[in-house]
C-alpha cells in the first residue's frame, strides 16, 4: 500500500494485539476464537467500521468504543434484533416495496405490457412519420408524447417501482443501523447479478433482492441459491426461461415437423418456399429453441464452484438438461415462476461424476433441487465463497489461511453465511495491520461513505443514485455481465472517476443538491487547527499524511477544508 | 517499468519545485514521432447492415424485403452504387466519395462465431473480445495497451467519448472516459484553481509514497497517487492545449448536431491538439429496428444519415493528417435477412463493418459473400458469418498499430490471416 508515514504513528495497542496473536493465528485458529481487541484504538475502529459497514457517522466510533467492539460486531450479525426506526419511517413512503409479486404484476406490469403491445400494433398500423431530427431521445420523447396521458401514467407508475427500490438501497446503506446488513445485501446481490436493462429482468428487481437476497445474506447459502433459481430475474436474465430439451418442441408443437418436410419437396415454388419459411420461422418463435446452457454455466461458474471448480463442458450441457423447464409463466408482465415439465428433458444425465435420474412430469423438478443440493455442499464452492467474502472484508489478496479456515467453517455448519462472515470479520488477519487501508473503497462504497461521514441528511437519494450511474459510472443494478461489479481496486481506479469523486465531494458540501443537505458549519465550524484536528478525528480518524495535512491547513473555508478531506486519498481507501 | 521510473521523477521534481513540469515534458515526446491512432465507433443495438451496405445485386435481397428494402440505383431514394453488387445507403453518400477515392475498406458478413442473438452477450463478447467466453474482465483495447506499453504513452492515450468507460477499454491499462472535454476537471467554480492545487499535491506526494516503497509489500498496489498525477496532467495537458475552448473544424467541415457528431468532433480535437491519443472510442444507439424501419427514407435512414455526416465532417476536418488514422466501426449482430410483420426485421447474426483512413486501401468489399438464399443462411434466416471480427482487430493492432502479436489481446484466436484491408 501507500506507505503514508502518519502525523501520528499508529497506536500502540494495535501493534500489541497483531503481535500477541500471531502464534496464535499460525498454528490455526478454532472457530470459536476471536481476535477482537477489547480495549481497541480509533484506527480499529474505523476500519470495522469501513468493512463491516459504509464507514463512520458523526460520533460513531465512540459510540462503538463505548459499548465495546465485539459487541457491536455481534450486534450486526444479528441485524434483526437492531431496531432501525429511522429507516422504517423513511420506507414507509415506499409501498411498492412490499408488495407481492402478484400485486406488482397486476398493479403495475401487467398494465403496462399491455399497453405497450398496444402500441406496438398502433405503430405497425400507422406509418409513422419519420423522425426529423437525428436524436434518438427526440424521437422517444416524441413517441411518448403522442402516447395518451393515461398510457403515459401506466408507463411511468410501472417505472417507479424499480425507481423506488433504488432509493430505499441508498437510503438503507446511508442510513441503516444494520449496515453489515447492508453490505451484504449489496454483497450478495452482485454475487447473483442481474441486469436491469435486460429485457423484463427490471420487472422481477424488487421481488429478486426482497425474497430471493435479503432473507438469507446470514442464512443458509442453499436457500439463497434456491431462491434464486425459482426467481424470474434471474431466470430471464440467463435465459434459462427459454430453455428446453430439443424434443420438446415435438411435444409442444406437432405441425412443425410437418411444415419443415414440406420445404424438401423439390416442386414447390420460391413463392411457397418463401411462405413456408415465414410460417414456420412463426411457428418456432412460439416453440422453446432447444438447449440454453447460460444459466448451467453461470450457475457453476460464478454462483457455486467458481471458474477452476472441476467442472467441464460436458457438466455444463447436463446441469443445462436437468434445469430446462424452469421457467416463467408469462415472462413479459410481471409473470411467476412455472416449471414446464413438457419443457424438460426426462433423460437420466450425470453431474460431476454423480448420476441424476431423470423424471418426467412434475417429479422433472426434482433433478435440479437435487444438483443445486450438490453444487451448493461442494468444497470448490466453499472454497469459491470463502475466498470472495474474505476479499470484501479483508484484502484485495485475502491469505489464505483465512480462506482455508472460512471454507471449513462453511463445510461443517452446512453453508451457515453467518458463521462464516463471522470467521471472517472476527479473524486475526481482519486485524492485521496488513489490513488496514488496503483496499480502495468503490463509487458506490464511496459516495455512501462520504453521505455518512459528513451526516448528511437526505429527502431524496436521486443525487446519489444519479451521480453513481453517471459520473462515478457504477449504476445500481446496472451492471451488465454476471460476473456482477469487481470489487478490487483495479476496476475502480481510473483518471475521469478519480475527479468524478473530487467533484461529487463538492457538490455534496456545496449543497448543490438540494435534495442532500450537509451541516457543515456544525462539522466545520472554522479552519482552525482545533477544528482540523477534530475533523481529521472524524473522518479518518486521526491518520492523515503530511502532504494532505499541508493541504488542509491552506484551505481557506471550511467547505474546502471537507472538499480537500473528501477527495483525498486516505479517504478513497478504506 | 519505463513509465514508473519517469512519473516517480517527474513527481520529485514537482514537489521540490511546487509545480508539475513533466506533463510539458509529455507533451514534447508526444511530438517527437507520428503517432498512429485507432478510432473505434459501436454502433450499439444491432445496425442492419443489409439496409447500410445494400446487396442489391441479389434478387433474395428484394424477395425477402417488399416494404423495406432500399431501391436500386438510379431509382428514387435508391442506393449509391459502390462495386457493381453492392451500393451504400442514400443517406450515406458522402462516404460513397470516400469508397470511390480507396479510403473506404468495407468487410461484409463479417461477426461473432458465437450464435447469440442476444444484444448484451453479443456486445460483451465484441468488446471483450472473447466469444463465447463471459469470464474475461477486460477490454480488447485495453489488453492492446498492455501488450504496447511504451515510454512515452500520455494520459491522453486511450480516450472514450462517453460517460463510462466503454467494456473495450476496461482493465488495468490506464484509459479516460470523457463526456465533455470541455468538462473534464475539477468543477468548482471560483474555488477550482486552489481546490485543484491542493488535491494535486495530495495526490503527488502518496504517489512518490508509493513508488518509494520498492519492497513491493503491499500487493494490492493500488496505485491512487499514479493515477491522481495522471488525472491532473491530463487536466492540465488539456488547458495547455486550450482543448476546453471554442473549435472551429477545418476545411469547412460541418458536424451533426448531435450526440455523435460531439463526440467525432473531440476526437478530431484531441487528435490535432497532439496530447497523445492514440485510441479513441465513440458509440451511438438507435439501431434496434423492430418496428417501422424505412427504406431509403424514415426511421434507420435518419439514424445512418447522422452516423455519416459525422464519419464524413471528421474525414474532412482532419484532412493530411488522416495518414495516422484509421476508423473503424461496428455493432454487435446483423438483422434478420427477411422483413418481419411490424416492417422491421428481428436480430440477426453477420453484419458490415466499416473502416476509413490514410492507410486503408479501400475502394472494395472485403470478405467471402455468403448469399442471401435461404439455404446459404445461417440457421435458415440470418446472414452467415465468413470473416471472423477478431480477423479484423488483428489487421487493425498488428499492421496499423504496430502489435508483435495477438496472443495476449485475442487469447486463443488464430487469425486466418490478413484480409489486406491495409497498405502494406
Amino acid at each position: 500500500m501507500m506507505n503514508i508515514r502518519y502525523i501520528r504513528p499508529l497506536a500502540a495497542g494495535t501493534l500489541a494485539v497483531a503481535l500477541t496473536l500471531a502464534p496464535h493465528w499460525q498454528v490455526g485458529a478454532q472457530k470459536s476464537d476471536s481476535a477482537v481487541p477489547s480495549d481497541p484504538d480509533a484506527q480499529t475502529i474505523l476500519h470495522v467500521l469501513n468493512r463491516v459497514g459504509y464507514g463512520p457517522k458523526p460520533g460513531d466510533i465512540e459510540r462503538v468504543r463505548m459499548i465495546g467492539l465485539a459487541t457491536y460486531i455481534d450486534q450486526q450479525l444479528h441485524p434483526e434484533k437492531i431496531a432501525d426506526p429511522a429507516v422504517d419511517a423513511a420506507l414507509a413512503e415506499f409501498p411498492t416495496l412490499k408488495m407481492s409479486a402478484e400485486e406488482l404484476a397486476t398493479k403495475y406490469y401487467r398494465p403496462a405490457e399491455e399497453m405497450r403491445k398496444d402500441q406496438q400494433a398502433k405503430l405497425a398500423k400507422a406509418d409513422v412519420k419519420e423522425a426529423k431530427a437525428g436524436d434518438d431521445k427526440m424521437a422517444v420523447a416524441a413517441a411518448q408524447a403522442q402516447l395518451p396521458p393515461e398510457a403515459q401514467k401506466v408507463r411511468q407508475e410501472a417505472a417507479s417501482v424499480l425507481q423506488n427500490l433504488t432509493q430505499a438501497r441508498i437510503i438503507r446503506a446511508v442510513d441503516s443501523e444494520r449496515q453489515l446488513n447492508e453490505v451484504l445485501v449489496d454483497f450478495w446481490f452482485n454475487h447473483f447479478n442481474v441486469y436491469a436493462q435486460k429485457g423484463s429482468v427490471n420487472e422481477y428487481l424488487n421481488v429478486y433482492e426482497r425474497d430471493a437476497i435479503r432473507p438469507y445474506v446470514l442464512g443458509s447459502f442453499r436457500d439463497m441459491l434456491g431462491a434464486v433459481a425459482h426467481n424470474p430475474a434471474m431466470l430471464f436474465y440467463l435465459d434459462n426461461y427459454q430453455s428446453a430439451d430439443p424434443k420438446a418442441g415435438d411435444r409442444l408443437n406437432p405441425q412443425l415437423a410437418q411444415m419443415e418436410q414440406r420445404l424438401k419437396n423439390p416442386r414447390i415454388t420460391p413463392q411457397q418456399r418463401e411462405q413456408a419459411m415465414t410460417r414456420i420461422e412463426q411457428a418456432k418463435k412460439n416453440t422453446p429453441k432447444g438447449l440454453n446452457e447460460n444459466y448451467a454455466r453461470e450457475l457453476m461458474e460464478l454462483h457455486t464452484l467458481g471458474v477452476d471448480g472441476g467442472y467441464n463442458q460436458k457438466d455444463v450441457q447436463e446441469v443445462a438438461r436437468v434445469f430446462t423447464g424452469w421457467t416463467i409463466d408469462q415472462p413479459r408482465g410481471g409473470g411467476s415462476f412455472l416449471f414446464r415439465s413438457a419443457m424438460h428433458d426426462p433423460g437420466n444425465k450425470t453431474v460431476l461424476g454423480q448420476p441424476i435420474s431423470g423424471y418426467s412430469g412434475a417429479d422433472g423438478m426434482r433433478e435440479g433441487e437435487r444438483v443445486l443440493d450438490l453444487l451448493a455442499m461442494n468444497p470448490a464452492t466453499a472454497h469459491h465463497l470463502a475466498f470472495k467474502l474474505a476479499q470484501r472484508f479483508v484484502s484485495d489478496v485475502p491469505p489464505a489461511s483465512l480462506v482455508d479456515r472460512a471454507t471449513q467453517v462453511y463445510l461443517s455448519t452446512n453453508g451457515n453465511l453467518r458463521e462464516v462472515t463471522r470467521t471472517i470479520i472476527t479473524s486475526p488477519e481482519f486485524f492485521s495491520i496488513e489490513a488496514y487501508h488496503s483496499q480502495v473503497k468503490t463509487p458506490l462504497d464511496f459516495a455512501i461513505s462520504a453521505a455518512r461521514v459528513t451526516g448528511a441528511r437526505m429527502s431524496n437519494a436521486a443525487p446519489i443514485v444519479q451521480a453513481l450511474r453517471t459520473t462515478l459510472g457504477m449504476p445500481l443494478y446496472g451492471c451488465q455481465p454476471p460476473t456482477g461489479y469487481k470489487t478490487t481496486a483495479d476496476a475502480w481506479v481510473n483518471t475521469g472517476a478519480l475527479l468524478a469523486r473530487m467533484n461529487f465531494g463538492l457538490q455534496l458540501v456545496s449543497n448543490q443538491q438540494r435534495a442532500i443537505r450537509v451541516n457543515t458549519a456544525m462539522l466545520a465550524p472554522d479552519t482552525t487547527s482545533a477544528t482540523r484536528e477534530k475533523l481529521v478525528d472524524r473522518i479518518l480518524a486521526g491518520r492523515i499524511s503530511p502532504s494532505t495535512s499541508a493541504t488542509l491547513a491552506k484551505a481557506p473555508n471550511p467547505q474546502q477544508l471537507l472538499v480537500l478531506l473528501l477527495g483525498s486519498p486516505e479517504f478513497q481507501q478504506r | 517499468m519505463n513509465r514508473r521510473v519517469f512519473l516517480k521523477n517527474g513527481s520529485m521534481a514537482m514537489v521540490a519545485l511546487g509545480f508539475a513540469p513533466h506533463f510539458v515534458t509529455n507533451s514534447l515526446l508526444a511530438a517527437r514521432a507520428r503517432r498512429k491512432v485507432l478510432v473505434t465507433i459501436f454502433q450499439r443495438g444491432a445496425v442492419d447492415g443489409l439496409s447500410m451496405i445494400v446487396p442489391y445485386g441479389e434478387e433474395w435481397y428484394y424477395k425477402t424485403r417488399p416494404s423495406i428494402g432500399i431501391p436500386r440505383p438510379g431509382a428514387a431514394n435508391g442506393v449509391v452504387d459502390l462495386d457493381g453488387f453492392f451500393g451504400i445507403h442514400p443517406k450515406m453518400s458522402p462516404l460513397a466519395d470516400l469508397f470511390h477515392r480507396n479510403e473506404l475498406a468495407i468487410v461484409h458478413a463479417c461477426g461473432s462465431p458465437d450464435p447469440t442473438r442476444s444484444h448484451f452477450d453479443a456486445q460483451d463478447y465484441m468488446e471483450s473480445g472473447t466469444p463465447g467466453v463471459k469470464s474475461t474482465q477486460d477490454g480488447w483495447l485495453n489488453r492492446y495497451l498492455h501488450a504496447r506499453e511504451h515510454a512515452d504513452a500520455t494520459p491522453f492515450r486511450a480516450v472514450a467519448l462517453s460517460q463510462q468507460l466503454p467494456r473495450s477499454l476496461q482493465g488495468t491499462a490506464p484509459a479516460l472516459a470523457i463526456a465533455q472535454v470541455g468538462k473534464f476537471g475539477i468543477q468548482g467554480g471560483a474555488q477550482t484553481e486552489m481546490m485543484q492545487a491542493g488535491f494535486e499535491s495530495q495526490y503527488a506526494a502518496a504517489a512518490d509514497q508509493m513508488l518509494g516503497n520498492s519492497t513491493g509489500s503491499g500487493q494490492t498496489g493500488t496505485g491512487l497517487g499514479r493515477i491522481g498525477v495522471e488525472a491532473f496532467d491530463a487536466v492540465k495537458m488539456m488547458k495547455d492545449a486550450k482543448v476546453g475552448g471554442p473549435y472551429t473544424p477545418a476545411n469547412k467541415a460541418e458536424y451533426p448536431r448531435s450526440g455523435f457528431g460531439d463526440a467525432m468532433k473531440q476526437i478530431a480535437q484531441l487528435i490535432k491538439s497532439d496530447l497523445g491519443l492514440e485510441v479513441a472510442f465513440a458509440e451511438l444507439g438507435g439501431w434496434d429496428t423492430h418496428v417501422q424501419q424505412g427504406n431509403g427514407t424514415g426511421q434507420l435512414a435518419t439514424r445512418l444519415e447522422d452516423f455519416a455526416k459525422g464519419l464524413s465532417a471528421f474525414y474532412t476536418d482532419m484532412g493530411e493528417a488522416m495518414a495516422d488514422v484509421v476508423v473503424v466501426t461496428m455493432s454487435e449482430f446483423g438483422r434478420a435477412v427477411t422483413e418481419n410483420g411490424n416492417r422491421g426485421t428481428d436480430h440477426g447474426h453477420a453484419n458490415a463493418m466499416m473502416i476509413m483512413g490514410g492507410p486503408v486501401k479501400g475502394g472494395k468489399v472485403y470478405g467471402k459473400w455468403p448469399g442471401l438464399a435461404p439455404e446459404r443462411r445461417y440457421e435458415n434466416r440470418d446472414l452467415a458469418v465468413t470473416t471472423d471480427f477478431r480477423d479484423v482487430f488483428t489487421e487493425l493492432v498488428t499492421k496499423h498499430l504496430d502489435a508483435k502479436t495477438t496472443a495476449t489481446i485475442f487469447p486463443g484466436f488464430t487469425s486466418n490471416g490478413a484480409l489486406g484491408i491495409l497498405k502494406a
